[in-house]
């Protein structure tokens, strides 16, 4: 299962003038791994479905605000 | 033609009287990249793309009627109720002079709706550009969630911004029908 | 001046029920649209289709017609005009 958020650091020079935010996160959602969505995918139940704004699971990548998640763990390339 | 259905397509609350929040909701109604746009981009192009794709281009053009919708629904409810003064302190003041409390087609920043909404007529340069119009409309979600503080509206955002991953999906699998060998084509 | 009756509790509950059944149909519509072959999805639109069908009369007879242009029916006097407007709820 791929992961739907990936973080750098950007370079840091002395004379900034605002301090570092740290590291910068974007998003990748499903849709960028999934290829033609195969036949027989399981399915969320019709309500779900609305809660999750996608009939399938597999289609579904949540989103949260980066700002108020932890920023330790990395996936960095720097 | 269209018919009109009396019922928003996702159900829509908002929990904390923030006229504010109106002002950033704005972006996905009247932005460049806004259900609007959308909407009018997939409408357009479906009359010169391949038969095989019209259908879907077609009805994602629909549905972002239906995310325009709730996005109104949204700003008329926030503004609604405001007085000139709490939407002049929401940074409303100009649109207030402009347009009372009707909904307005421009964005955050207060710019006009520009009609200029591209279609370029080749079919793979059209499905590329409505992909990438789906994944910056998942972004402007992004933004409007990190800067609200009403988990409601979020709620309604989060849904919206799944449809912009499932279109997504979905025009790129329109690109995989079009880049199809005719000689290997599925027996319908 | 008269306020507006409000729509009783069930409404939100009775629209949601509605909302879910035809969002499936909205998925459902999307994806047979690059898959027309998958006659599974394609069973489960029509049966989901008679499902809205059904919960759409149950509601429209409760809070009046859902659909534009004679696609529902209306009880005297015309009831179309009515609100609240899904914007208003
Ligand atoms: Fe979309």
């Amino acid at each position: 299962m791929s992961t739907s958020r990936k973080w750098y650091i950007p370079y840091v020079s002395p004379y900034d003038p605002c301090p570092p935010l740290g590291p910068i996160s974007y998003e990748t959602p499903v849709q960028l791994y999934l290829g033609f969505q195969p036949q027989g995918m399981e399915q969320f139940s019709p309500f779900e479905a609305l809660a999750h704004g996608t009939l399938w699971p597999g289609l579904f990548t949540p989103y949260t605000n980066p700002y108020l998640s932890k920023r330790g763990e990395l996936n960095t390339d720097g | 033609m269209w018919y009109y259905e009396k019922k928003l397509q996702y159900p829509v609350r908002v929990g904390i009287c923030n006229p504010r929040m109106a002002k950033f909701l704005i972006e996905q109604y009247g932005g460049a990249d806004g259900e609007l746009a959308a909407a009018l981009r997939y409408l357009n192009q479906r009359y010169t793309i391949p038969s095989r794709v019209m259908g879907l281009l077609n009805d994602i053009g629909t549905e972002e009627f239906a995310h325009l919708e709730m996005i109104a629904t949204m700003v008329y409810k926030l503004t609604k109720d405001a007085t000139p003064e709490q939407l002049k302190e929401a940074g409303l003041g100009e649109h207030y002079v402009d347009h009372g409390k009707s909904v307005y087609y421009h964005n955050a920043a207060g710019q006009k709706f520009d009609m200029g909404v591209q279609s370029k007529g080749d079919p793979i340069a059209d499905l590329y550009e409505d992909i990438a119009a789906e994944e910056k409309a998942r972004s402007t979600y992004q933004w409007i969630i990190n800067i609200s503080d009403d988990p409601q509206i979020n709620d309604s955002l989060g849904f919206l911004r799944e449809r912009e991953i499932v279109h997504s999906q979905r025009f790129r699998e329109a690109v995989e029908l079009l880049k199809e060998e005719q000689s290997k084509k599925r027996v319908f | 001046m008269d306020e507006p009756t409000q729509v009783p509790d069930s409404y939100y509950s009775d629209l949601k029920a509605l909302q879910a059944v035809d969002f499936t149909l909205v998925e459902l519509t999307l994806y047979l649209d690059t898959h027309p072959n998958d006659l599974e999805a394609l069973k489960q639109f029509n049966s989901t289709a008679k499902k809205s069908a059904e919960l759409r009369d149950g509601f429209e007879a409760r809070y009046g017609p859902l659909r534009q242009f004679g696609h529902s029916l209306s009880a005297y006097p015309w009831q179309w005009k009515d609100t609240p407007w899904p914007w208003q709820v």
